[in-house]
């Protein structure tokens, strides 16, 4: 095998750990949302002790990367490829982060609280679930209008996020005894949101990896 | 925003904003020590290079890279008229150094040879002392006065970042002389005879890594008093000491950039191809 075929083998394999990663981080937040609204603290510790399977993985992605670029010393789409490739896997890690900061809330909350945890909180985290699959197929193809598209569900994201924070303001208000399981639900909102805003990260990435310049998708 | 990310932002089919600056080819801007104009050149029947045109930046470093046989040795010497030596050639299309056409009948090639200095893929010292490889263009051109030799010595041994390594040497034949530091008196007899332009012909290609570091780091800094058109196979090198960057393919011009750009972003699909080493 030509020295050019086995680096573009070796793109490739970085390119699936990355789908990879991905599929694990969107299972992260699928299992943490899960958990939430089954008040399974027991699962949501496991959870988070599960995260660092996903923090070897990025590390094992930013090595290879590293590793090539040392070793091939590569230019033009070659390099942005290993740069994105970087940059891609650690937002899908802080992504995985949020997912346990979730877990986290569960286990604050407990087993028996009394309160509704928020529909809204789900519908939030499906919406960024689908986003994590759109990234996911944009960066299999290298695909912008994939891409660009992400910033738009983000949008939709912001807005439920802007609309439950307001609830939560006005739950504490008439039942400011639950204020502190209140507030647990107000920061899962606050982690679903940076989640998708990890994703249009990974927009923007996809956008420098096609066009070879940065572009700003969060404004 | 410039029209480039317009358009690209219409093909897209997107609305977005970019943060960073498209860097325009400067190909116009700036001062230029040759401007090249439809050049055409054939060796008998056979061309070697098709309709290249552009303009060599002043006190910048312009590197040409390509596949052997791309053309990139024939048209560095077509700059000073070096492969007119090849009685089977014949040019067309214009070249201009500092405004006045090489090819014109009033332009004395002498003239050209001094103001365009060429350093060689292998050092090629005289099997002289280093003194007299560095004093040998001056002394051509009629300077005796063993003063203002020494003085030239001097100064050109030191241009070339050699002086320090040689000054006890001066008398030594150069064939005794590292690699690098063949290479390096022959820079300094280039610059003896206070060119304006120097051409390099691969001068690092049979140097060891040392020795090119230190050729390259004397690149650095001789742009800053002339300009430096070089030809390399190594693109790490290009990329690393020149400003701008030409990659000819079968005798034609392909890509002309900004070194960042080209490298980082290059605009024609076979420059990609290239530096990225997925021809052939």
């Amino acid at each position: 095998m030509s020295t050019r075929a086995q680096f573009s083998e070796e793109l490739d394999q970085l390119k699936q750990q990355i789908k990879e990663l991905a599929v694990e981080a969107k299972y992260s937040l699928d299992s943490a949302i899960h958990l939430l609204y089954e008040c399974d603290v027991e699962k949501a510790r496991q959870l988070i002790e599960d995260d660092a399977e996903l923090d070897a993985r990025e590390e094992r992605i930013n090595d290879n990367a590293v590793l090539m670029i040392a070793k091939q010393q590569p230019v033009a789409s070659d390099l942005r490829r290993l740069v994105s490739a970087i940059k891609i896997s650690s937002d899908l890690e802080r992504m995985a982060d949020h997912s346990t900061n979730i877990a986290k809330a569960t286990i604050h909350l407990g087993e028996h609280h009394n309160i509704e945890i928020d529909p809204e909180l789900r519908e939030m985290a499906i919406l960024a679930m689908d986003m994590v699959d759109l990234a996911v197929k944009a960066f299999e193809y290298e695909d912008i209008t994939l891409a660009n598209k992400l910033a738009e569900m983000d949008d939709v994201v912001d807005n439920k996020y802007g609309m439950v924070v307001k609830q939560m303001l006005e739950l504490t208000a008439i039942n400011p005894e639950q204020i502190q399981h209140i507030m647990q639900m107000a920061y899962v909102a606050r982690y679903i949101e940076r989640f998708a805003d990890h994703i249009t990260n990974i927009g923007e990435n996809i956008f420098y990896l096609v066009k070879g310049k940065t572009y700003d998708l969060n404004s | 925003m410039n029209e480039t990310i317009e358009q690209q932002k219409k093909t897209a089919n997107v609305k977005i904003e970019s943060k960073s600056t498209d860097k325009k080819q400067k190909n116009t801007e700036g001062r230029h020590v040759f401007e090249v104009e439809d050049l055409n050149l054939w060796y008998g029947s056979d061309q070697a290079l098709y309709e290249v045109s552009m303009n060599v930046p002043e006190q910048q470093v312009t590197a040409i890279i390509g596949p052997s046989g791309c053309g990139k040795s024939t048209f560095l010497k077509t700059l000073n008229r070096m492969v007119e030596m090849v009685p089977i050639v014949k040019t067309s299309g214009d070249i201009k150094y500092r405004n006045q056409n090489i090819f014109g009948n009033n332009f004395q090639q002498e003239y050209l040879r001094t103001k365009v200095g060429m350093v060689f893929q292998k050092p090629n010292p005289f099997p002289k002392s280093v003194y007299d490889n560095v004093a040998y263009g001056p002394r051509i051109h009629g300077i005796k006065d063993k003063k203002t030799l020494d003085q030239i010595v001097e100064k050109s041994l030191k241009g070339a970042a050699i002086w320090d390594e040689l000054k006890d040497r001066l008398d030594e034949n150069a064939y005794g002389l590292s690699g690098g530091q063949q290479q390096r008196v022959c820079i300094a007899r280039a610059l003896a005879v206070e060119p304006d332009v120097i051409l390099m012909d691969e001068p690092t290609s049979a140097l060891d890594p040392i020795s090119t570091a230190k050729v390259e780091e004397l690149v650095q800094e001789l742009k800053k008093k002339y300009s430096i058109i070089i030809v390399t196979h190594n693109m790490q090198q290009a990329a690393r000491i020149s400003d701008k960057t030409a990659f000819f393919l079968n005798g034609e011009l392909v890509e002309f950039a900004e070194t960042d750009d080209l490298f980082q972003n290059p605009r024609d699909k076979r420059t990609e191809d290239y530096i990225t080493g997925r021809f052939g």
